[in-house]
């Protein structure tokens, strides 16, 4: 009598997946906390080669004695208590724009801010490369990744949009492949927002503007890539935010641990 | 049950977020951690370093693209009485000394400076703070006076001395040879065709083109050449080093 063979399922996740989420986890987390200590330094973005106190800021954080403000263009918003003035967590006001709760290290320095944001930025590099080359090796992003031509249909993206304000369909979809918007997330994340990030960080250094001048012109001046690094970052929190509301939507404990051990795989072939 | 470890999971997010910050600062504190984050700036100057042609210039523009006012920042007059009287004569009485590890040491007046071959660029000053202004440099190449002065082999930096204080200490920036040799390293004495203004470091100010703002020493009236930085201020090359942790290379 023949024994079924038993063959193991394929982790949901696997082992190179998990190590880069979770070195990414932190080093996103810390790579914004000290950004926001760098962007603290000189609160204003512009667009073009230029910009300084003199020049027309598209974006500022500013502070009078009293408030603090946020100014979009030609739109001020009070922030008082958030941003700009604030309190800190002795009572003092402070009037840096971010507060103390949201940069790294709380107290504001600029060169502490520096060296934590380059060094977590080599190991997020780095681990971007890794993980790209890996994926692709191992056909990660060809087979879990890949946009079936259906699935360009506007009618079909339109579906599974919808589908995700359905708890039912979210928690069903935890356990499949990954679905259009899925797709479109991850890819946007991984080939475009984080590959930018590194880009436009890379522009606003004087060294590299004279190896690689032609990142400058890429993306049409320091001050710029400055404000594209900036709202770039500014997506990678909207796309934190999302994918924390799906994962406790869709049940959390299993999710976290399938993305420390690896999780089980479908049963049905792909 | 799922609900409460949901809230659990929430609860130990914003405890651990909590913590998180305490934590980083304390890292933040330690000698150790300090010192694991700066090894990525040795990374940092060897990758730039080798990344391009060593001499490869910093991109110039074209009067078009002049910042219509170039901030001026950190000290904006050093106030002293002596350079009060300097700049009331024009600067006439300028000296700039060349001191320490030169064949021949030498000392300038501005006008023996302005004498030798001069070359004129339109960069891009970077602020490390963020900010950036374009103004158009002339003076002369620093190269220039390095040849006439002649280093004697055992030199490693340049270190700039500068008439201005800040908190009751003298400002000064130093940079390696291969930075003192490159073609738009020049020591500036006008700034968008107007002599150099107070505020931006007159009569003499250093531009080193692929480094940041606080490395472009202002008010500059010394060239020392040293084989170490250790014994110059507190060792670590320049005034913000010094005083805030700064570092040395300012190419990011």
């Amino acid at each position: 009598m023949l024994k079924e063979a038993v063959i193991p399922l394929p982790p949901r996740h696997r082992l190179m997946t998990r190590l880069w989420h979770w070195s990414n986890a932190l080093c996103l987390l810390v790579l914004l906390m000290s950004g926001l200590t760098i962007f603290n330094a000189h609160p204003r973005l512009y667009w073009g080669e230029y910009g300084a106190n003199n020049d027309h800021a598209w974006m500022a954080i500013g502070s009078t004695d009293r408030s603090g403000y946020l100014r979009l263009g030609d739109l001020r918003v009070e922030t008082t208590g958030v941003l700009g003035n604030w309190q800190d967590s002795e009572g003092r006001t402070r009037t840096w724009a971010f507060p103390g709760w949201a940069t790294i290290p709380s107290s504001y320095s600029l060169a502490d801010g520096r060296r934590w944001h380059f060094f977590f930025a080599w190991i997020f590099s780095i681990g971007l490369a890794l993980f790209m080359i890996r994926s692709l090796w191992n056909r990660h992003i060809q087979k879990d990744l890949h946009m079936r031509r259906e699935e360009w249909q506007t009618s079909h993206i339109w579906r599974s949009l919808r589908d995700h304000t359905s708890l039912a369909v979210i928690r069903r979809s935890a356990k499949e492949d990954y679905n259009v918007i899925q797709k479109l997330s991850y890819i946007g994340v991984i080939f475009i927002l984080l590959p930018l990030m590194i880009a436009t960080g890379l522009t606003m250094s004087p060294a590299m503007d004279s190896n690689w001048p032609f990142l400058t012109d890429l993306f049409g001046g320091r001050q710029s890539a400055r404000s594209m690094h900036f709202l770039s970052a500014f997506l990678l929190v909207l796309f934190f935010l999302v994918h924390m509301v799906m994962v406790l939507l869709s049940g959390p404990v299993r999710q976290v641990a399938s993305m420390i051990t690896g999780g089980q795989g479908k049963e049905t072939g792909r | 049950m799922t609900i409460l470890t949901r809230r659990k999971l929430i609860t130990s997010a914003a405890i651990g977020a909590g913590g998180l910050l305490t934590g980083c600062d304390a890292l933040n504190r330690s000698p150790a951690f300090q010192d694991m984050l700066a090894s990525a700036e040795t990374a940092n100057f060897t990758v730039q370093r080798a990344l391009g042609d060593r001499m490869q210039l910093a991109s110039e523009y074209g009067m078009a693209d002049l910042s219509p006012v170039f901030r001026a920042n950190g000290t904006r007059d050093p106030g002293t009485a002596r350079y009060a009287a300097s700049a009331a004569q024009g600067f006439s009485d300028w000296q700039l000394r060349l001191t320490g590890l030169f064949e021949k040491p030498q000392q300038f007046s501005l006008a023996a400076l302005q004498s030798l071959p001069q070359r004129t660029q339109i960069t891009r000053h970077d602020c490390v703070e963020g900010w950036s202004a374009i103004g158009q440099w002339t003076g002369v190449p620093l190269k220039i006076l390095l040849d006439i002065a002649r280093l004697q082999d055992s030199a490693r930096f340049l270190v700039f001395h500068c008439a201005d204080r800040l908190g009751g200490r003298s400002y000064y920036e130093s940079i390696d040879l291969l930075d003192g040799f490159h073609p738009q390293t020049i020591l500036a004495h006008r700034l968008n065709g107007e002599a150099l203004p107070v505020a931006n470091g007159a009569p003499l100010r250093l531009r080193v083109e692929r480094q940041l703002g606080y490395k472009q020493a202002k008010y500059v009236t010394g060239i020392e050449a040293v084989a170490s930085l250790a014994g110059i201020g507190e060792g670590k090359g320049g005034y913000w080093q010094d005083v805030a942790n700064y570092e040395w290379y300012a190419g990011i």
